[in-house]
């Protein structure tokens, strides 16, 4: 650790202890509590957000929590914070504090209950706050959409990067395969297309067929990891990596001479089936399967696998079958994300799946942190909120968000969340005043300081 | 046999810029095990700083004042201007060490992969903001006359190329195996643990690696302006990300195999080029990539992968 880190610490102290004075308060809120208050602030915002918006003097409501008004149009920056702190800050603040006696008492009755009446309760009043936020325009609708296939593309590559521990840049080439595998399907059999020819089946079965040809691309992407599966049982790290590079950059070069598919023009005319519901349902099911796989038998063999593979082996590892299992999972995932991007942006081209979105990709898995669900989640959110919010300053934002990823790098090399088990339990359950959480939580098996 | 010739000369001045910026990726990668991901970008960096110097230069008119034929005074212009670009873009790669990877020598590889990352996408972004998308061209230095050995045609920017590239890498070659700081550069290659603890610095030698390879990206960049007069912000991307591959695929920190594999994927991508439609370059050089990597996993002269994974 360098002597400026240091010294930043230091100063930072102060406020840190300020900050956890403030949030005193809020400590025994359980996460039902936040939820509702979520979805309270943007019923508010749904009623009178407009007028509000208006009497500040903008011109309509801000799209994301005033970070685009504030970078467009500087004059406006205390109108939207001022906005933020009416429609949402205090409406939150006021109703975590009044209900957390209700919320809590609500949360422990739900977890008696069972853990998934619990998760099901929780998820729906998410479902309904994001619904109804991202209902306000179709912009917003687009970020949350992008930020959940982003949470389904961070979480599979964490797979190979975080739990396996390879440095795997084959990621876009995965999507590829799974875009045009779901694409091609959705467009040949529902769409009349230049390209693909007349509808083969009745438009009206689409909505209904949309998840199996999702899988189908999801398993064309898993036969294409077989090509970086089988060379790493020979080798592995660096050279892995760059195998992994080569196949990026055949998939990409495939796909620009495969004329029947559009060629370097690419596919358009993608239906409009990604809807908010579907896209929510997939990345629920991505968070679920993939946090079970880590925390089975499975993903601590891959832990094994990456901390030292001879002593797996020896431990009865199977470390190919662990390795296989592991690029065609996340290569799956993968191609169920690059399926779901094509039918939200609804036309795709080879150039989409390049070295850009790579870059996007390891930084938003960097950012949120290896080996950790949570850590994915908040990454690949924060990092396409970050993005689009950054959208104003045009050209400068791609100057501006490396260099606020270089700072994020040199003060946490890990980042945001590392190396921790992703528990639903635990934040499902009810939070008493008295029990002080503020004491880490104790470290399970599986949590593992990088060394 | 002609053809073959004809493309051979052709692979040979490609190849000579894949081994090129390769041997900056490998000697970052042999002496810090680190991938310098920013390294393409620095090339582009190279190669829009000796159009600035050439075409200052030209302006100017330093060489104007003595009379000289016009050949000879651009040959001194051109000598003029790899040298200054070479010190220009070496400190640009040092500023790279400084302020991307220094910070990081403790942190996780891969956290220093993504700092590379970014500052390859800061320089491009940084180009584009500042020069505008409008691509410039390289003056002519070097005027045109073709040779005809045999049927074959080459032209003297070819040969300048081709043999002033082989020149450097010899240098380069010379540079690490005979001199002091090659030594170290070498011993830290072989250990970065200990050899600090010899009284060798880290920080120097990190700084001369890149400064080397910055310098040997510029003089890549103004022979790709030579040969290819036009400059574009993603010159780095499409280049570098393939001198990168073909620099692992060397071996690691092999200079002999960086530059070989780089001449390598030049005759590949020329070969395919001429006998399969171009659009098929990119997808037989790297198929033939993966396959090598497949069957030979620790590239033409590395060893095998032994060293504990740091991630």
């Amino acid at each position: 650790m360098s002597v400026a880190t240091q010294t930043l610490a230091n100063r930072w102290s102060g406020l840190r202890a300020w900050l956890a004075r403030a949030w005193q308060p809020f400590r025994p809120v359980p996460l039902l509590g936040w939820l509702a208050a979520i979805l309270i602030a943007v019923i508010i915002e749904r009623a009178v957000g407009t007028p509000v918006a208006r009497a500040l003097g903008m011109s309509k409501v801000p799209a994301l929590f005033g970070f685009i008004i504030m970078l467009k149009n500087p004059g406006l920056v205390f109108s939207a914070l001022l906005y933020v702190l009416l429609i949402y800050l205090l409406p939150i603040a006021l109703v975590t504090r009044l209900s957390v006696r209700a919320a809590n008492q609500i949360a422990g009755k739900l977890i008696g209950y069972s853990v998934t009446l619990s998760s099901l309760a929780h998820l729906s009043v998410l479902y309904a706050a994001l619904f109804l936020w991202s209902g306000e325009s179709d912009y917003r609708q687009l970020v949350a959409k992008l930020a959940m296939i982003a949470i389904i593309t961070t979480l599979s590559l964490n797979v190979v990067n975080g739990y396996m521990g390879e440095f795997s840049c084959s990621h876009p080439g995965f999507m590829a395969l799974g875009a045009y595998g779901a694409s091609v399907l959705t467009v040949t059999l529902f769409v009349d297309d230049n390209l693909l020819g007349q509808a083969l089946l009745p438009p009206a079965l689409g909505p209904f067929m949309f998840p199996i040809t999702l899988i189908i691309g999801g398993a064309v992407a898993a036969v294409g990891a077989l090509v970086v599966a089988i060379p790493s049982f020979r080798t592995r790290g660096d050279y892995l990596a760059i195998i992994s590079l080569a196949f990026m950059f055949i998939v990409k070069s495939l796909f620009e001479n495969l004329e029947v598919f559009g060629g370097p023009r690419g596919l358009a005319n993608q239906p409009n089936y990604a809807s908010l519901t579907t896209i929510f349902l997939w990345t629920i099911a991505c968070i679920w399967v993939i946090n079970n796989f880590v925390r089975s038998t499975m993903g601590k063999a891959l832990n094994a696998v990456r901390d030292g593979e001879m002593a797996a082996d020896a431990m009865t590892v199977n470390t190919r079958r662990t390795k296989m299992t592991a690029f065609l999972f996340a290569a799956f995932w993968a191609g169920v994300a690059g399926g779901l991007l094509a039918h939200v942006i609804r036309y795709i081209n080879p150039d989409t799946f390049g070295i850009r979105k790579l870059a996007e990709v390891l930084a938003m898995v960097y950012l949120g942190g290896l080996n950790a669900v949570a850590g994915s989640i908040v990454g690949a959110v924060g990092f396409v909120v970050m993005s689009e919010a950054l959208r104003p300053l045009e050209i400068l934002k791609w100057i501006m968000i490396p260099v606020l990823l270089i700072l994020l790098m040199i003060f946490r090399p890990t980042g945001l969340i590392a190396f921790k088990e992703f528990e639903p339990e635990k934040f499902l359950r009810p939070k008493v005043e008295s029990n002080d959480q503020a004491s880490s939580p104790p470290k399970t098996a599986g949590d593992r300081q990088q060394g | 046999m002609h053809f073959f010739f004809q493309q051979l000369a052709n692979a040979l001045q490609l190849g000579s810029f894949y081994a090129l910026i390769a041997l900056g990726y490998s000697l970052v990668y042999g002496v810090l095990m680190l991938f310098n991901f920013a390294h393409g970008d620095i090339f582009m960096v190279g190669a829009f700083i000796g159009f600035f110097v050439a075409t200052a230069i030209l302006a100017l008119g330093i060489f104007e004042i003595f009379v000289l034929p016009t050949w000879l005074m651009l040959a001194l212009v051109l000598l003029l201007t790899i040298v200054i670009a070479m010190i220009l873009n070496a400190f640009v790669g040092m500023t790279v060490e400084r302020i991307g990877y220094r910070p990081l020598r403790q942190a996780p590889r891969a956290s220093a992969a993504i700092t590379g990352l970014m500052i390859g996408i800061i320089l491009e972004t940084g180009n584009l903001w500042l020069l505008g998308a409008e691509r410039l061209s390289f003056p002519e230095l070097i005027q045109t006359s073709t040779i005809t050995i045999g049927g074959v045609n080459l032209t003297n920017k070819k040969i300048f190329i081709v043999l002033l590239s082989i020149a450097l890498m010899l240098a380069l070659h010379l540079f690490i195996r005979r001199s002091k700081w090659g030594r170290a550069m070498r011993a830290m290659a072989y250990d970065f643990v200990v050899v600090p603890l010899m009284g060798v610095s880290i920080n120097r030698i990190a700084l001369l690696t890149f400064a080397l390879g910055s310098a040997l990206a510029a003089v890549a960049g103004i022979f790709f302006g030579i040969a290819y007069p036009v400059l574009d912000p993603y010159m780095g991307i499409r280049l570098g990300w393939k001198a990168f591959v073909a620099a692992i695929l060397g071996g690691r920190g092999s200079i002999l195999g960086a530059a070989l594999a780089g001449f390598l994927l030049g005759f590949i991508e020329i070969f395919t080029a001429a006998i399969f439609p171009s659009t098929m370059r990119d997808l037989i050089a790297f198929g033939i990539i993966l396959i090598i990597l497949t069957f030979r996993p620790h590239g033409f002269f590395g060893e095998p992968y032994s060293a504990q994974l740091r991630l």
